[in-house]
């Protein structure tokens, strides 16, 4: 079977998003938003599901921890030789999982909390952000077999081939305790062969759950890979990460900006605004216009400390936002949020590229 | 009739029962085909003359006239087809270099109509333009390299000039005596109109043409006709150019008759004198010499105004290109071998020179590979004839593409190829008062306007049926073409599937 991405395979799909973040940075185990992704069960076919979860390695925080599928052991010696080459590992285990009767065919998948290596960093002549997204490019890239999916700093992502509450109880999510959890639930048109094409996808701490098909893709692609990044998985939401990484990270745009990049404001509404707003509208858009995405999207972001929704320009995807207290949920439908809060202070559906931010209101608490 | 070995291409057919004798094709025809016999008491033509520029046939007022296709033959010959074996009696004749007008006309591959567009089925929606905001304004130039904040953080717009077009479609640069002050005219007014840029061509810029400068690009080219620091200021972009598809590697010749009145003052040479481009910019040897003219344009406009260099498509389009990126030109323009001229070398014309559509692929894909895709805009020509292959060209990575040769047709045009000959009886490749006054700029205009209106109208049917509302999200958007009969090499140079896969 060919596999999406690595055999040239592009694969459009429908999917479920969800997501609950904690403002005050309190950490929840993954049971609410397995509940909330399941119930959209309908929106998805069995053929990916995923989370991103933040703030679940308090305990190796200033380590980077690379989650790893490896389609068999030499792709693992293979990779392994190149992360001690880059890397001090500090740890390493399988992560663990348990079996569930629909999941099948899993590969190894191990993870790593690691650090660049001092002498390796200082050779590169790179900012150690960019240094780790290098490594993480290359390894999927170049090293066959090998697939890190997760490489973030006190965050994960979990996903596989299958219904995302079966791939939540395949990771034993209700033993990870995170203040912002980010789900997805896949409605592929076509098979994807392996793991890799499942949501999230991410790269360092900034994990996309999407919803939607571009129709931009390959504006977008051939755009950003200028930059130094490889779109291997033919998938939106790889380029859409990719693009919120080279925005917010290296251009230093911050996520309003960047929201105003990707999903800028029609010409029409740009030249209603203040001349100032207008001139800075105007800037965005034409100076990053290969990165402007159409078609139907809708994205949650997850980030160190924060998590943004946003929907594409004209909102051809559903997405609602709601609030209770302290808490932020947000979700393709309404009813995966009622589903864990009932009651809720405050429910809306933002409109088309308006972004939604919530932070930690203290970055330092995890 | 003058003795001639060759036999007219042209029959004139006159319907004797529909003919009035009202001599109105008498008046019309600039090459005098037509004549009232006043023995006989009726229309007569000389067929030798004749173009095939439809002007009789249009104007005539009971459709008496056609013109087709003489059917008097050679001895059939694979090798020695009748146009060669008269280009052969031609030269032997005149001892000279053929001349020809307009594009290639030679059966070349087009590439455009091997190309298929995509639409939107089930997975993603289509988006009706009658109803959803569909954009197709573009900015041509440099995009920025770095970020500027001020103290508070706040983003200052350091955008380079840019040159901001309504629809992604310019008019291509055709010189004011080549084509007549009212072509200019028209195309000036419509340039305005439709919110896009028209192109002086080498021929300077009339005084009367002024006003229009916001929708004008002021061109310098080799023989520098016209060009001194108002002239420079005057447009909205500047454009060196280099090589044009028609006629790559060699310069131009405006012939002495055409150095008529306002042309010899627009161009500040003397009345009757040959203008004559030289093959090179004799201050361009080297890219290095093109990056200190580049400059000195823009230290002159006060680095105001967009550059754009203009070349032909030649065999290392891409390498040139990525030279030129970084020259400090802020927009490369590209002309395929198929671009029309108002008179160059037949052999030349017709032998010299690539395809648009692999050039512009190339370049796209050498810029982007290169990671300096960003450093310029770029905007392919060279034979552009519907919406359908301005969306190919988008898709491909054009940023814009130029129009002339179909310009020309919405100002009547009919592609009889005799540009050269000065004789345009519908008013446009001519200076002879009684021609160009038959060019009503106003009608002109209106027609351009039409033209242009239509094809924007058609790209945002096309992008709406891909479910893209902008005209950036099409840009150099590879996936939602795929070629139809194309061999494997065609179809990695364009960075296409083929169809089915």
């Amino acid at each position: 079977m060919l596999r999406e991405g690595i055999d040239g395979v592009r694969i459009p799909s429908g999917c479920a998003v969800s997501a609950i973040f904690s403002k005050n940075g309190h950490r929840r185990s993954g049971e609410n938003i397995i509940r909330s992704i399941a119930l959209m069960h309908e929106r998805s076919n069995g053929l990916g599901g995923g989370f991103a979860a933040y703030g679940i390695y308090p305990e190796y925080k200033n380590l980077y921890a690379l989650h790893l599928f490896y389609e068999g052991k030499k792709a693992k010696e293979a990779c392994e030789e190149f992360l001690n080459e880059h890397f001090d590992v500090v740890n390493l285990s399988k992560i663990p999982t348990r079996k569930v009767p629909s999941i099948k065919d899993e590969p190894l998948i191990w993870r790593y909390f690691v650090e660049p290596l001092h002498t390796k960093l200082s050779e590169s002549q790179l900012d150690e952000e960019t240094f780790v997204s290098r490594c993480v490019i290359r390894v999927n890239s170049e090293i066959d077999g090998a697939y890190i999916f997760s490489s973030g700093k006190n965050m994960g992502v979990f996903k596989a081939v299958g219904y995302p509450e079966d791939v939540g109880e395949f990771y034993r999510l209700e033993d990870y305790k995170g203040y912002c959890w980010t789900a997805h639930g896949r409605y592929p048109t076509n098979t994807p062969g392996w793991w890799g094409g499942a949501h999230p996808f991410s790269l360092l701490d900034r994990s996309v759950v999407h919803n939607g098909e571009i129709s931009s893709y390959d504006a977008n692609r051939r755009t950003i890979e200028m930059y130094g990044y490889r779109c291997n998985l033919l998938t939106d939401t790889e380029v859409i990460t990719y693009i919120i990484d080279y925005l917010n990270r290296r251009k230093g745009l911050s996520y309003e900006e960047t929201a105003s990049v990707i999903a800028a404001p029609f010409w029409s509404a740009i030249e209603r605004e203040s001349e100032e707003e207008r001139r800075r509208l105007t800037y965005l858009r034409s100076a990053f216009s290969g990165m402007l995405i159409t078609g139907p999207f809708s994205i949650i972001v997850g980030f160190t400390g924060g998590i943004m929704a946003l929907n594409d320009r004209l909102k051809l995807r559903s997405m609602v936002v709601g609030e209770k207290g302290e808490d932020v949920y947000i979700a393709s439908e309404e009813s995966a949020i009622r589903l864990i809060e009932p009651e809720l202070d405050k429910v809306w559906a933002p409109k088309g590229g308006e972004p939604v931010l919530y932070y930690l209101k203290d970055p330092e608490m995890v | 009739m003058a003795l001639s070995e060759l036999y007219p291409p042209y029959e004139v057919v006159r319907n004797p029962d529909r003919c009035i004798a009202c001599r109105v094709c008498e008046r019309q025809c600039a090459n005098e085909v037509h004549r009232y016999d006043e023995d006989l008491k009726k229309m007569t033509a000389d067929e030798s003359k004749c173009v095939n520029c439809h002007r009789c046939v249009a104007l005539c007022p009971t459709r008496a006239l056609k013109i087709v296709k003489t059917d008097h033959c050679f001895r059939e010959n694979e090798n020695w087809p009748k146009e060669t074996i008269e280009e052969i009696y031609r030269q032997a004749g005149s001892g000279g270099v053929l001349l020809s007008s307009m594009g290639n006309p030679k059966p070349y591959p087009i590439y455009w109509d091997r190309l298929l567009i995509n639409a939107s089925q089930v997975t993603n929606p289509s988006i009706d333009p009658l109803r959803e905001p569909m954009e197709t304004r573009v900015f041509l130039g440099k995009k920025p390299e770095e970020i500027h904040r001020d103290e508070a953080g706040k983003l200052l717009p350091n955008l380079p000039p840019q040159l901001e077009l309504s629809t992604p479609i310019l008019f291509s640069a055709m010189s004011y005596g080549s084509i007549s002050y009212n072509a200019h005219k028209s195309l000036a007014q419509a340039a305005r109109e439709l919110g896009t840029c028209y192109n002086t061509g080498e021929g300077g810029l009339h005084q009367d043409f002024y006003p229009y400068g916001e929708n004008t690009i002021v061109q310098v080219a080799s023989g520098r006709f016209g060009v001194h620091k108002e002239y420079l200021s005057a447009g909205a972009a500047i454009e060196v150019k280099m090589g044009q598809g028609a006629k790559p590697g060699i310069g131009g010749h405006l012939p002495g008759a055409k150095i008529v009145g306002d042309v010899s003052r627009t161009r500040m040479i003397p009345e009757g004198s040959d203008a004559i481009s030289p093959a090179p910019h004799h201050d361009i040897y080297s890219i290095e010499d093109l990056r200190q003219l580049v400059l000195s344009l823009k230290e002159v406009t006060h680095f105001e105004k967009p550059v754009i260099v203009k070349i032909a498509a030649v065999h290392n389009v891409a390498a040139i290109a990525s030279g030129i990126a970084r020259s400090g030109a802020d927009i490369i323009a590209i002309d395929g071998f198929r671009g029309g001229t108002g008179a160059a070398p037949t052999r030349i014309r017709d032998n010299v020179g690539i395809p648009i559509e692999l050039a512009l692929a190339a370049v796209d894909q050498r810029l982007r590979d290169e990671g300096i895709r960003g450093n310029v805009s770029l905007i392919a020509g060279g034979s552009i004839r519907s919406s359908a292959d301005v969306m190919k060209a988008i898709l491909l990575g054009a940023d814009a593409v130029y129009i002339a040769t179909a310009a020309l047709m919405a100002l009547g045009c009919h592609l009889c190829r005799s540009c050269h000959s000065g004789k345009c009886s519908w008013g446009i490749a001519t200076q002879r008062p009684e021609l160009t006054q038959r060019l009503d700029p106003e009608i002109g205009a209106q027609r351009l306007v039409n033209l242009v209106t239509a094809w924007t109208h058609e790209l945002k049917e096309m992008m709406g049926g891909m479910g893209i509302n902008s005209i950036e999200a099409l840009r150099g958007n590879r996936l939602m073409l795929r070629g139809v009969g194309l061999n494997e090499k065609e179809l990695q140079i364009l960075g296409v599937a083929h169809a089915g896969e």
